[in-house]
C-alpha cells in the first residue's frame, strides 16, 4: 500500500511541479510596484485656457503622420459630432488627440477638454499586456512595440481612460495605435510634444512632472476663484505624467472621479499572489484527497489500472 | 442513421469484425463499417446536416472574408468594446462550459468515484474539445492569430493575467489531448500507449486541476483591469477569480447532462448498455455536485455584493438584470435540480441544467459585454460576428459529432486483448509490457 501511495504521490507531484515552474513566473513577477521614474516627464493641461482651436490635433496629426482627418481641423462642426447617442469624439487610429467641448450651465463660455494617453506611472495596458508590448520610458512617455502585438485587445479593456485604439481596417498588421508623447522624434531630445508646441493659449506646459505638481498647486493657490481645488492626474491610479486644471467639477467634464489613487494593478494583485498558492498547494491536497479516498479501496475494479502494485510489497 | 440501424446494421466496436480473425482496417472504421454510398447516403438524409450545410454555406466564405479584409469587415470595429461576441461566447462561455473534463477527471480518479466511469470519457472529450474551439474562437477574433506563440516563445510579459492564460490553456489543451488519447489508442489497436495513458492518469488529473483552478479564475481575474468599466455588480476585486471558477464547476457538470441529453435522443445507437443504463443514475450525481457548487456560487455572489456594500445598485435597473441573472441563473436551476435529485427524476434534473448552463452563459455574457461599460452605451454585435460565432459552434458540433460516432467514448470497446486475465500480475518493467497479445496486436494493426 505504501508503495502504490509513493508512486502515486511522486508522478502527480512531478506532474504538479512541471505546471508550477511552467506558470511559477507569471505570479512571482506581478506583483512588483512601478513608482514613477523622478525625473519623468509631463504636461500640465489647464482647461480653463484652452480655447478650443483644435491645432493641438492638427500638430499631432502631422507630427504622427496620420491619415487627412473626415472634418478639418478648424471645423467647428467636430465639436458637435456624437457617436452613440451622446458619446463625444474619443481617440482613434487616426486620431491620438482630440479636443471636445463642454456646455456647463452657469458657465459663460464651454470647457474645452483635450485627451490624448495620460502616461500613467503605472500604466494598466502595460501591466495587463501579455506580450510585453509597452513600456514606459525613463523620459515618462508610455510606448507601444507594434512588432510583438498579438491584437488581443487587453490593453483597451484595461485602460481606465479609454485610449488605445485598434487599426481594425488592417487585415494582416493591426495594431495598438495611440498617443507616444512623441517619444522617439521629440521627448527622448528633449523637446516637447508637438501638441504642446503649437499651443497658441499655452494651456498645455512641458516638464519635468514634479516641478508641474508645484506650478499646478502654485495657479490654484494664487487664483482660488478660478480653479477647482484638484489637480487630475497627481494622484489618479498612481498618478499620471498628464495633469488636468479645471474651473468646473471634474465630473461634469466625464473625468471618471471614481477611479480611486491605486493603480489598476491593484486590482489584479489578489489573483496573482494566489497563483503561486495553487501551483505550490494543490499538487500535494488532490493527492492526498485521491490517498484518503481510495484507501482501501483497491479491490473495487481499481487495480486494473495499477496492475504493478505487488512490486513495492516486499 | 438510425433508419441504418433499424435495418439491423451494427457500427464497429471492436477490433475485428465478428466470427473473423482479420481486423479492420482504418477506412472501414472511419465509415463505422458502411460502405461509402451507406456512409454518405445516411449522412445525406440526416435533416440537421441541411442546417448544418446551410450555416456553412454562408459561414465559410464569411470567415475567409474575415482573414482577408481584417476584424473591421466583421465587426463594428469598437474601441470602447475590444471584446466583441467572438470572445465574449467564444471564450468567457466556451471555456467554463468545458471545465467537466478536470471536474469527472477528480471524481473518477482522485476521489476514486468508479460509478461515474461511464461518463467520464464523455465529459474528458467535452472539455478537450471546448477548449479547442475556444482557441479557435480566438484564433479568428485576434488581430495577428499567427503571433499566438508569441507569449511562449518570442516577449514574455510574466505579469499579466493574459499571460497566464496562455500559458495554462495551452498546457491544459495537451494533458487533455493525454486524457482522451486513451480511448483513441484504444481505438487505433494502441494497448500499450493505452498502459501508458493508465499509469500516468493520476498525476494527469493532478495537473488539470491546478491549471482549471487557475485559467477558469484567471478568465475572472481579467475583469479586475476594467473596474471603472464592469458594473460595481458584477465587478469583484477580491472574488471575481472565485466566482468564475466556481460557477465553471455548475457549468462544467451541467453541460456534461445537457450533451448526453442529446445524445441519448439523438445517437442511442452508438451507446452500449452500460452508458444508457446508467445514465439516469449519473445525471443525478452530477446534479448534485452541480447543485453545491450553485448554493456555493450564490452565496459567494451574495458576500460580493455585502463586502463592497453595493446594495444600493440593486434598487436600479442594472440592479433588477443582476437579480434576474441570480433568479433564473442560480437560483431556479438550483430548485429545479433539487427537486429532481430529491424525487430521482432524472428528467428535472436535466432541466435544471439546460438552465444552468443558460445562467452561467448569461453571465459571462454580462461581463464581457452587457453589464460591460455600464457608463457608455450598449453594443449590439455586428450581424457578421453573430454568423461568425454561429459557423464556428456548428464546427464543434460536427468535429464532436464525429469523435463520438467512432471513438469509444459512449461505448467500450470490445478488444479481446483488453481482457487480459487481471490475475496475471506479471512483473513488468516500468514503461514497458510484453504481453504476447500486445504483439499480436501490433503485427496485425493496419
Amino acid at each position: 500500500m505504501s508503495g502504490i501511495s509513493r508512486r502515486k504521490f511522486l508522478a502527480a507531484s512531478m506532474a504538479g511541479s512541471a505546471a508550477a515552474t511552467l506558470s511559477l513566473t507569471s505570479g512571482a513577477f506581478g506583483a512588483a510596484l512601478l513608482e514613477g521614474y523622478p525625473d519623468g516627464m509631463g504636461v500640465l493641461v489647464d482647461m480653463t485656457r484652452c480655447i478650443g482651436c483644435r491645432s493641438c490635433e492638427a500638430a499631432c496629426n502631422k507630427e504622427q503622420q496620420l491619415p487627412a482627418p473626415e472634418m478639418a481641423f478648424d471645423d467647428p462642426a467636430a465639436f458637435d459630432y456624437s457617436y452613440h447617442a451622446g458619446q463625444k469624439r474619443r481617440t482613434t487610429e487616426a486620431a491620438y488627440t482630440v479636443v471636445n467641448r463642454y456646455e456647463i450651465q452657469g458657465e459663460e463660455q464651454p470647457v474645452y477638454r483635450k485627451i490624448q494617453c495620460n502616461h500613467c506611472n503605472e500604466p494598466a495596458c502595460l501591466t495587463s499586456c501579455f506580450v510585453n508590448a509597452y513600456t514606459k520610458t525613463k523620459e515618462g512617455a508610455v510606448m507601444f512595440n507594434d512588432k510583438v502585438c498579438v491584437g488581443c485587445r487587453t490593453c483597451m479593456v484595461a485602460c481606465p481612460f479609454n485610449i488605445p485604439a485598434y487599426s481594425y481596417s488592417s487585415a494582416f498588421n493591426p495594431v495598438v495605435k495611440k498617443c507616444v508623447f512623441c517619444h522617439e522624434t521629440r521627448l527622448k531630445n528633449g523637446l516637447p510634444p508637438a501638441c504642446v508646441e503649437i499651443c497658441p493659449q499655452e494651456a498645455l506646459t512641458f516638464g519635468n512632472r514634479r516641478d508641474l505638481i508645484k506650478i499646478a498647486h502654485q495657479r490654484i493657490n494664487d487664483n482660488p476663484g478660478r480653479y477647482v481645488d484638484h489637480l487630475y492626474g497627481e494622484k489618479e491610479l498612481g498618478g499620471t505624467s498628464w495633469m488636468y486644471l479645471s474651473s468646473v467639477p471634474f465630473e461634469q467634464l466625464a473625468f471618471d472621479t471614481t477611479l480611486g489613487r491605486e493603480p489598476i494593478i491593484s486590482n489584479v494583485k489578489g489573483f496573482l499572489g494566489a497563483v503561486p498558492m495553487v501551483l505550490a498547494i494543490w499538487p500535494a491536497l488532490f493527492t492526498g484527497f485521491h490517498l484518503l479516498a481510495t484507501k482501501n479501496k483497491h479491490g473495487e475494479g481499481h487495480q486494473a489500472d495499477h496492475p504493478i502494485q505487488e512490486d513495492d510489497k516486499q | 442513421m438510425k433508419a441504418i440501424i433499424s435495418r439491423g446494421f451494427k457500427p464497429i466496436d471492436s477490433p475485428s469484425p465478428e466470427n473473423s480473425a482479420r481486423r479492420w482496417t482504418l477506412k472501414e472504421k472511419l465509415l463505422l463499417g458502411m460502405t461509402p454510398r451507406q456512409y454518405f447516403g445516411q449522412a445525406v438524409c440526416n435533416p440537421f446536416n441541411w442546417v448544418l450545410g446551410l450555416i456553412f454555406l454562408i459561414g465559410i466564405p464569411l470567415l475567409i472574408y474575415r482573414f482577408a479584409f481584417g476584424l473591421g469587415s466583421v465587426t463594428h470595429s469598437s474601441y470602447d468594446y475590444p471584446w466583441g461576441l467572438l470572445l465574449g461566447f467564444g471564450l468567457f462561455v466556451m471555456v467554463p462550459l468545458s471545465a467537466s473534463g478536470f471536474l469527472l477527471g477528480t471524481a473518477v480518479n482522485i476521489f476514486g468515484r468508479h460509478d461515474l466511469h461511464h461518463i467520464e470519457r464523455l465529459a474528458l472529450l467535452n472539455g478537450l474539445l471546448g477548449y479547442f474551439f475556444a482557441v479557435v474562437f480566438l484564433i479568428a477574433d485576434l488581430g495577428q492569430p499567427w503571433r499566438l506563440p508569441y507569449p511562449m516563445f518570442v516577449a514574455f510579459g510574466t505579469g499579466a493575467v493574459l499571460f497566464l492564460v496562455a500559458w495554462h490553456v495551452s498546457t491544459y489543451l495537451s494533458v487533455q489531448i493525454a486524457e482522451v488519447s486513451e480511448g483513441f489508442f484504444e481505438w487505433m489497436g494502441w494497448p500499450q500507449a493505452v498502459k501508458f495513458v493508465k499509469r500516468i492518469t493520476v498525476g494527469l488529473t493532478v495537473s488539470a486541476i491546478i491549471l482549471s483552478t487557475l485559467h477558469q479564475g484567471a478568465l475572472g481575474a481579467l475583469f479586475t483591469y476594467a473596474p471603472g468599466k464592469l458594473h460595481p455588480l458584477w465587478y469583484a476585486a477580491e472574488f471575481q477569480w472565485i466566482h468564475f471558477f466556481c460557477s465553471s464547476i455548475a457549468a462544467g457538470l451541467c453541460m456534461v447532462i445537457v450533451v448526453s441529453t442529446i445524445i441519448k435522443k439523438t445517437m442511442a445507437w452508438r451507446c452500449d448498455a452500460g452508458f444508457l443504463d446508467n445514465l439516469d443514475a449519473q445525471t443525478l450525481t452530477l446534479a448534485k455536485g452541480a447543485c453545491m457548487a450553485l448554493i456555493t456560487y450564490f452565496a459567494i455572489k451574495m458576500l460580493a455584493v455585502a463586502h463592497d456594500n453595493e446594495w444600493a445598485y440593486l434598487a436600479t435597473g442594472w440592479g433588477l438584470w443582476f437579480l434576474f441573472e441570480l433568479a433564473f441563473g442560480i437560483l431556479v436551476p438550483l430548485v429545479i435540480m433539487s427537486y429532481g435529485i430529491r424525487h430521482k427524476r432524472a428528467g428535472i434534473a436535466r432541466l435544471g441544467a439546460v438552465a444552468t448552463v443558460l445562467g452561467i452563459a448569461l453571465n459571462r455574457l454580462n461581463c464581457a459585454l452587457i453589464a460591460f461599460n455600464w457608463r457608455l452605451y450598449q453594443e449590439v454585435p455586428h450581424w457578421a460576428e453573430v454568423m461568425l460565432c454561429v459557423t464556428i459552434f456548428a464546427f464543434y458540433i460536427v468535429v464532436y459529432r464525429a469523435i463520438l460516432y467512432r471513438l469509444p467514448i459512449l461505448y467500450s470497446w470490445k478488444a479481446k486483448e483488453a481482457h487480459a486475465p487481471e490475475a496475471v500480475r506479471e512483473r513488468i518493467p516500468f514503461g514497458v509490457s510484453v504481453r504476447p497479445s500486445h504483439h499480436q496486436v501490433f503485427r496485425t494493426r493496419d
